[in-house]
């Protein structure tokens, strides 16, 4: 399928549009957080700690006087970049491996396989916790935390969807033709395998965001005065009862992110698999 | 008929099957096939008809056995010295759906095997030596810019010949390619790569299971069973003068409509 296509088909379906605007919107939030808040996000204002909801202060602040709607938009960008770059090494190196895999097979599939096993036998948090306790709270170990909690399951995925696609014919009446294994690769497997790639990949988002939100909110993430929604969740979970806007702000956004992505992907996958399509 | 094109002799391919065994699938196979023919192989799933076929066309290795091509020695070639005999033997697959990639259109489809082997330097030209094949094939040029779920069956079979014929090659080995067909579209089919072959001056392997089907096709014909070959005869002296009580017990399974004579 042409990418002219594909946008003209992505375009007519609303459940790709829907969600796809609401993260579009939800990104250029985050991206012109400058210019839609007159608050700074560290900004202390301890006249007004742990006001409710009010206009200045569409959410209220938290306890040392911030404007949670300011900092929930900042938290947007660091939940965003961790929603997007990491989830997309991991997906990239996972596909990468998965297809080495699949198609030389032996060794080279022995020894992928087994280490992506040992990863997976690991349990994620707890791969994480080393990671961030070993390089420190940045967002950089973050990222690699993320990453290899994530691309062992994507390598074992797309072996074996790249195991169907090899039992093709196609496949065998590429070798016949004499066409060399890179281009079997790029032009037979890669492109039947972009479904896949793209659920995993919008899969993987949320579980980016929640693994980040919960790594904050446990207090090994990301560190103040950074802001995370994860994080702000965290730091209010204290008030929850007395003023739960501290929490179900940043949790909603939360909430928000992963189901749109999710929605996304699997709206994705339907147009993007040419059987599913009307003719 | 002038010379043999393939030679196989002492053909042996066994499996591993598990636990240390072996299933032999060919068993000692030695065949030729003349310049210009149709040679059939026939015999029931699994006597090893296709293993034989992708030994023949080294996509499959023999474990032992010599296969000769237009004179040259072609088992054992390693890699970049087998690959100038490619080009020279093609292949049409048995299921349609899954020898066509679903994600390119049918254009890319047949022009693959043009620009594997850069036959041409532009696109016009390669577009034209897509639509000429096309026209071989009897399809019409509206099939260009679709994809092979928008075809049937006998259609997607139609453009994997174009696509194995764009290289001109010598050899055709055809694997069970109409047995996926309706009968009418198998009889469209059937004749199309008769056609074909007078045209291009082809040599056919044609593999089936159907002995009507090969009595309408081939020239001569192999009998294969559990990875032996039984009885190898002329057409017309094989159907009316089976020697090999297989063969026999295959003709006697052909269903006939009472009230007509013969196939």
């Amino acid at each position: 399928m042409g990418m002219n296509d594909f946008w003209k088909l992505c375009i007519k379906n609303k459940s790709v549009t829907v969600p796809a605007i609401i993260i579009v919107s939800i990104m250029l939030l985050a991206v012109f957080a400058p210019m839609i808040t007159q608050y700074d996000e560290t900004r202390q204002d301890l006249l007004m700690r742990l006001v409710p909801p009010q206009s200045g202060h569409i959410f209220g602040t938290d306890e040392l006087g911030r404007d949670v709607f300011t900092r929930i938009l900042y938290g947007t960008r660091i939940s965003l970049s961790i929603a997007l770059f990491p989830t997309a090494i991991a997906v990239a190196v996972g596909t990468a491996l998965g297809i080495l895999s699949a198609y030389f097979g032996k060794w080279a599939d022995f020894a992928i396989m087994r280490l992506a096993d040992i990863m997976l036998s690991i349990p994620g948090m707890l791969l994480a916790m080393v990671v961030l306790y070993t390089f420190g709270g940045s967002l950089s170990s973050v990222y690699i935390a993320l990453v290899l909690m994530e691309w062992g399951s994507v390598a074992r995925v797309t072996r074996a969807a790249a195991e169907g696609i090899l039992e093709n014919d196609y496949v065998l009446a590429a070798r016949a033709m004499g066409v060399r294994g890179y281009a079997i690769i790029f032009r037979h497997i890669l492109p039947n395998l972009i479904p896949s790639i793209i659920v995993l990949f919008t899969v993987n988002i949320p579980s980016s965001i929640l693994a980040e939100s919960a790594l904050s909110f446990l207090g090994i993430g990301i560190q103040p005065p950074k802001v995370s929604l994860g994080l702000m969740a965290g730091t209010s979970k204290q008030f929850l009862f007395q003023m739960p806007w501290l929490s179900l702000a940043p949790a909603g956004m939360i909430m928000l992110l992963s189901l749109s992505f999710n929605f996304l992907g699997d709206a994705l996958r339907d147009v993007l698999d040419p059987k599913r399509r009307a003719v | 008929m002038d010379g043999a094109l393939i030679i196989a002799k002492g053909i042996h391919k066994s499996y591993p099957i598990g636990r240390g065994k072996r299933h032999p699938a060919v068993k000692d196979v030695s065949l030729e096939l003349y310049k210009g023919e149709t040679l059939a192989l026939v015999g029931e799933s699994g006597c090893g008809k296709s293993t034989l076929a992708r030994i023949l066309m080294r996509l499959t290795e023999a474990d032992s056995g010599e296969i000769y091509f237009d004179g040259d020695q072609i088992s054992g070639l390693a890699g970049r010295d087998f690959r100038p005999y490619r080009r020279r033997m093609q292949m049409v697959f048995q299921d349609p759906a899954s020898s066509l990639d679903p994600r390119m259109k049918v254009k890319d489809i047949i022009a693959e095997p043009l620009k594997t082997w850069h036959i041409f330097d532009n696109k016009a030209e390669i577009l034209e030596r897509v639509k000429e094949l096309l026209d071989m094939v009897e399809l019409k040029e509206s099939a260009l810019e679709r994809y092979p779920h928008q075809f049937s069956g006998g259609q997607k079979q139609r453009i994997g010949i174009a696509r194995a014929i764009a290289l001109e090659p010598e050899l055709l080995v055809c694997d069970e390619s109409v047995s996926a067909l309706d009968v009418s579209v198998q009889a469209q089919i059937l004749n199309l790569l008769k056609k074909l072959k007078g045209e291009l001056g082809l040599s056919c392997l044609f593999i089936s299971h159907d002995l009507s089907v090969v009595n309408f096709i081939a020239d001569r014909v192999c009998v294969m069973r559990g990875g032996m070959l039984c009885e190898t005869a002329e057409t017309e002296e094989l159907y009316a003068n089976p020697r090999h009580e297989y063969t026999k017990y295959l003709l006697s399974s052909i269903p006939v409509v009472p009230g007509m004579q013969g196939a």
